[in-house]
């Protein structure tokens, strides 16, 4: 797949590998009085993969949401590239969403627009392109990259989950991201279908340079994907580590992770 | 985990009240902020507008029909037959027509555009939307609200037009009424004043229409549910808006015009 990347991107892949470019530090957050986030630290290099897993309902899906700034913390520091997300009128928080991609469980393709207008949707409204040949280009190359060139003029309802997927995926890759978030990115999928996502996980890692947070259920994908793993259970993270790690901890809620894992 | 606390029901009915003037204010904001999405807009006018002028027609020309074989009767008792062109012309433009339309739409449109809303924050398509940096509210909520606010208008007109014609075809059938006479008299029994309010009246109920549709689709909840819930809660809240704009207007015209 061509890689169309600017001048900006260039500059950015040239930084220190060791930049943080999400630092999350005592981040806390409820819902009335449920308490959702504890005190959540995190902080994502240039280049990695982080894989976030924990049980449903540990407030993985509300850590991420809060990165993008869908969800406002009640208290504790969130950057990203140094900013502080909370204190970020709306003109700062659409340059910010530029730059980061959100890969949703369920693809979150727009139902009423073919794959093709899917991606040209981001190109047409974010980056504001107006050029058709470059805009096809870009659409062309996105969803090759993913091994969906046959499907750009399907509806989403003519898709499978892992089409979905692979559509999501080739629009949050589109507008090339510095950071992408993905959320379950193979539940719902069948083991060979959840492979192949984590596999192209990967290789958009090192094909685009991103770095990406993972929040996944999926230990097959986690020990493709991940350059570092996080366990979180109840609003905090209780460990981390490699896979190999974390394989071989102590720690019960840990080892529940790894039980079918030989 | 610790109980959530119940909020009472006035403090839910003051937070619906603010969250209902701060989307009324972000749609104004979004009208004249960043590009138009005229491809979006005029697909909704097709969509709002073409493909209700079937049912609008159909029950424009029916509620004609009906309202002269009801009329007939009394006009014809205090001997005022000659009278029911003018009594369904400007029953129906000023009044009949207008509202009865309003009522299809907000069970068409407002149901439809509360329902479409709803399943897209359901499917997580409003936050993929918004986390794209792209303004969900400029390309789904202006290009409705407009849409209706334009295309119940134009759909009233058409429909009083239909629904005098299924007047004319019932008179025609009953006492042989010829066309010309019939339209002579329809022409002659409405003025500038029975046609202006009613259509001013038919822009708002065409604002209300959207505008509650997508109020309820993008407040549901993120559950199944809620979209046959926003679907539900849009029609009943658009009609009773419907008849609230109309007794409004009703006071207002009849303040101005018919003193």
């Amino acid at each position: 797949m061509e890689v169309v990347r600017t001048n900006n991107d260039q500059k950015e892949t040239a930084k220190s590998k060791n930049e943080a470019v999400i630092s999350i530090k005592g981040l806390k957050k409820s819902f009335g009085e449920k308490e959702v986030l504890k005190d959540i630290n995190l902080e994502l290099k240039r280049g990695e993969n982080i894989v976030v897993l924990g049980r449903s309902g540990t407030g993985k899906s509300v850590t991420i949401q809060c990165i993008v700034g869908l969800l406002k913390q009640d208290a504790g520091s969130l950057t990203v590239f140094g900013d502080e997300v909370a204190d970020m009128d709306d003109k700062q928080l659409k340059d910010l969403r530029i730059k980061i991609g959100f890969l949703f469980q369920s693809g979150a393709l727009y139902d009423s627009m073919t794959v093709r207008e899917n991606l040209e949707f981001p190109l047409t409204r974010v980056l504001k392109l107006t050029d058709k040949a470059e805009i096809d280009k870009r659409v062309e190359a996105a969803l090759d990259g993913v091994g969906l060139l046959e499907s750009i003029d399907k509806l989403p309802s003519d898709l499978s989950g892992g089409m979905r997927k692979r559509a999501g995926l080739a629009r949050t890759i589109i507008v090339n991201p510095e950071i992408i978030l993905y959320d379950e990115p193979t539940t719902g999928l069948d083991p060979i279908t959840s492979r192949e996502i984590s596999d192209l996980i990967l290789s958009i890692q090192k094909k685009y340079k991103t770095s990406s947070i993972i929040i996944t259920h999926d230990m097959e994908c986690a020990r493709i994907a991940a350059d570092r793993m996080m366990i979180m259970d109840n609003g905090e993270f209780i460990a981390e580590g490699t896979f190999e790690s974390l394989h071989k901890s102590n720690n019960k809620i840990v080892t529940s992770f790894f039980k079918d894992i030989l | 985990m610790a109980e959530e606390i119940a909020i009472p029901g006035w403090k839910k009915w003051l937070e619906g009240i603010g969250d209902q003037v701060g989307f009324f204010i972000n749609f104004f904001r979004n009208i004249f902020t960043g590009g138009f999405e005229w491809s979006e807009f005029v697909r909704q006018c097709y969509e709002i507008g073409y493909r209700s002028m079937m049912l609008v027609g159909i029950t424009s020309f029916i509620m004609g029909v009906v309202l002269i074989v009801q009329l007939r009767p009394t006009l014809v008792a205090f001997g005022a037959a000659s009278m029911l062109p003018k009594t369904l012309a400007v029953s129906f433009i000023r009044e009949i027509g207008p509202v009865i339309i309003a009522i299809i739409c907000a069970g068409k449109i407002a149901s439809s555009i509360g329902a479409e809303l709803g399943s897209m924050k359901v499917t997580e398509q409003l936050d993929a939307m918004e986390v794209s940096g792209a303004n969900p509210q400029q390309y789904l909520v202006v290009t409705r609200i407009l849409a209706t606010t334009i295309m119940v208008p134009i759909l009233s007109v058409i429909g009083d037009v239909i629904g005098l014609f299924g007047g004319f075809l019932a008179l025609n059938l009953r006492d042989n009424m010829s066309f010309s006479l019939y339209f002579t008299k329809v022409v002659a029994s409405i003025d500038f004043s029975d046609f202006l309010p009613a259509f001013i009246k038919t822009i708002f109920f065409g604002f209300a229409i959207g505008f509650v549709g997508c109020f309820k689709g993008f407040s549901s909840n993120k559950g199944t549910e809620s979209v046959g819930i926003a679907a539900n809660s849009a029609v009943v809240t658009a009609s009773l808006w419907i008849f609230v704009i109309d007794a409004i207007a009703v006071q207002v015209t009849s303040l101005l015009f018919y003193k």
